[in-house]
């Protein structure tokens, strides 16, 4: 049943992904901030948990996830260390991704160059 | 006072300014296009065994200079100028070519509409006795405009169907005189400005056609030719929205000319090759005029034909701005004499 | 130029000629592709957990792994073929991020180390990092308020 949930609530996060991308003249970048910054709303307004919870990585996996989690960890940090958990509590939770994305995507960069299309 | 102009915006040439060779070189997907067999060169690797796609896109351009200059039958000693342009910021391909063919150079830029921005202003200097020969090029290359204009090459994401696709070529020709004339620009009609307040870079083909619509009208009306005088009349890189478009524009003005009218844009692709709405570029018009249409003039299949080069003037930081797109269309008639 | 209410005729004109994406097909590609990503991700996850990982440590050792492999894939020259035909099932994932840092940085890096491609590498998860982590201080700052 958790493969069901995931499957069904990763799918619907793309397919709001794709209307975006096929009805709107947003550009990629924009729908990128778009998702990760309504994630870390519905985070805030204690909606994206429960999805969380039910849907597991199909939560998780994309983009608003990564809005969920800087969220997430500003306001778990608050509870604990009072407000300066709200300026490192969202960076130190998610801080393993971005620096693997950076230092990997970085030397990716290095090793590869472009292709044209055939 | 004005001797050689017709109309409001026509020039007339009338010493008989020939198209004396062309060359074109173009990119594995151009080779693999309809058009195909007609170019002189084609890439087996669109980076040209160079380091960079700016690199790639300067040598090619030079060779298709050279290539025109050679079927011409001339040498580089005999041009006096080099009129050219490409789509990249301060003409970074057409300077560099011209810095190394050592030829005295004039960059032009009309976006794509910049080969008949070339063979206007070519045609004028060989008319009016200010040169012997000279060259009108242009180039343009998908890999250096997608990353000037648009995303990296290997950002994945999904065209929208009015998306044109930058063709990858460079088209040149000698403009000149001989005693015998042959293949003669005759008319060239610089157009005005057209902005139909089009802010989508992705449909370009409808922000240009007003302005092509425009040039087609003061073309016929500053000449007085009657609608059925040309074989062919070759928009440059409307596509295949564009084409529809301005067709439509122009059956409403009560002019059919549905039978002679195509788009390069529309000719340099199949379908097949996924283009979306088809070719786009400086490139798109010059290498189809230097390696399909003059061929067909020569072999007097074709005998009087109307360029129109389209060109979208945005920036990317007009764009970034939220300005609309003003298009601008340059019309040139070459005809058998 | 235009008036604006030319301008907005004529768009309307111009959209009868523009074809429509393919929106049934485009929308049943986005969410079942994305939905198997997910899936495959939970799946991932479940095996490390039940290895004796912790949830967390699992969670953000498959996020890492969705995002080393678009970097490959994008190193490769295969993931905007793959985006082209999946569109959102790949660019909404961590995934689609995880692209938009390689292409630009493989792309300009003939421009330099530092100014091409360490500074590309941000074109565009630059202004996602900054909408994301601003937001997360807002909202962190507003629930200091809220629970003080």
């Amino acid at each position: 049943m958790d493969y069901f949930w995931t499957f069904l609530i990763g799918g619907v996060i793309c397919l709001i992904g794709q209307i975006l991308i096929d009805t709107t003249k947003l550009t990629p970048p924009r729908i990128l901030v778009i998702f990760v910054v309504a994630g870390a709303l519905f985070t805030g307004l204690g909606l994206y948990q429960p999805l969380v919870e039910l849907g597991k990585n199909g939560a998780t996996v994309p983009l608003p996830g990564f809005g969920y989690l800087l969220a997430k960890g500003a306001m778990d940090a608050v509870r604990e260390d009072g407000f300066m958990g709200a300026l490192t509590g969202g960076i130190k939770n998610s801080a393993a991704g971005i620096a693997a994305a950076i230092t990997f995507g970085y030397i990716v960069a290095l090793i590869f160059t472009p292709k044209s299309i055939r | 006072m004005i001797k050689n102009m017709v109309g409001k915006q026509t020039l007339c040439f009338r010493n008989q300014p020939e198209i004396l060779g062309t060359g074109s070189v173009v990119g594995v997907k151009e080779g693999k296009g309809p058009l195909g067999e007609c170019f002189d060169v084609v890439l087996e690797e669109d980076i040209y065994g160079e380091k960079t796609w700016e690199k790639a896109e300067t040598k090619m351009l030079k060779e298709a200079i050279l290539l025109s200059i050679k079927k011409a039958g001339k040498t580089k000693e005999q041009i006096n100028a080099i009129l050219s342009g490409d789509l990249l910021n301060q003409l970074m391909s057409a300077s560099f070519s011209a810095r190394d063919l050592q030829i005295p150079f004039l960059g032009l830029y009309g976006a794509c509409s910049t080969m008949t921005e070339s063979m206007i202003v070519g045609a004028v200097l060989v008319d009016g006795g200010y040169a012997d020969h000279v060259v009108a090029a242009a180039s343009s290359h998908y890999c250096t405009a997608e990353r000037q204009f648009r995303m990296p090459l290997e950002h994945g994401n999904q065209r929208p169907p009015s998306a044109h696709w930058t063709v990858t070529g460079s088209g040149s020709v000698v403009i000149g005189k001989t005693d015998h004339p042959y293949i003669c620009c005759t008319y060239g009609t610089i157009g005005k400005i057209v902005d139909p307040g089009i802010t989508d870079t992705n449909q370009m083909g409808a922000a240009m056609a007003p302005a092509a619509l425009d040039t087609v009208i003061t073309h016929f009306s500053d000449t007085g030719r009657p609608l059925d005088y040309y074989d062919m009349i070759l928009t440059g890189d409307l596509g295949h929205i564009g084409k529809d478009i301005l067709l439509d524009m122009m059956k409403k003005q009560g002019m059919d000319l549905e039978k002679v009218y195509n788009d390069c844009g529309v000719l340099i692709y199949d379908r097949e090759q996924d283009t979306h709405s088809g070719g786009s570029g400086c490139g798109c018009s010059a290498v189809t005029f230097s390696g399909y249409i003059f061929d067909k003039l020569i072999k007097g299949q074709l005998k009087k034909i109307l360029l129109i080069s389209t060109g979208a003037l945005m920036t990317t930081t007009s764009s970034q701005q939220g300005n609309s797109i003003p298009g601008i269309a340059h019309a040139i008639a070459v005809e058998i004499c | 130029m235009f008036s604006n209410e030319k301008a907005k005729s004529y768009e309307q004109y111009v959209s009868q000629f523009t074809p429509k994406p393919k929106y049934f097909y485009n929308a049943v590609k986005a969410f079942v592709i994305g939905g198997l990503i997910c899936m495959a991700a939970y799946y991932v996850q479940s095996i490390l957990i039940e290895k004796g990982m912790g949830k967390g440590d699992a969670g953000t050792i498959v996020t890492i792994l969705l995002i080393c492999t678009a970097q490959l894939l994008t190193g490769f020259g295969w993931f905007d073929s793959i985006a082209k035909f999946a569109g959102g099932g790949v660019i909404v994932p961590i995934t689609g991020f995880a692209n938009s840092m390689v292409s630009p940085a493989m792309e300009f890096k003939k421009e330099g180390l530092v100014l091409g491609a360490g500074s590309k590498l941000f074109t565009i998860a630059g202004p996602v990092l900054v909408w994301g982590i601003s937001t997360s201080v807002v909202i962190g700052i507003i629930y200091w308020l809220l629970t003080k």
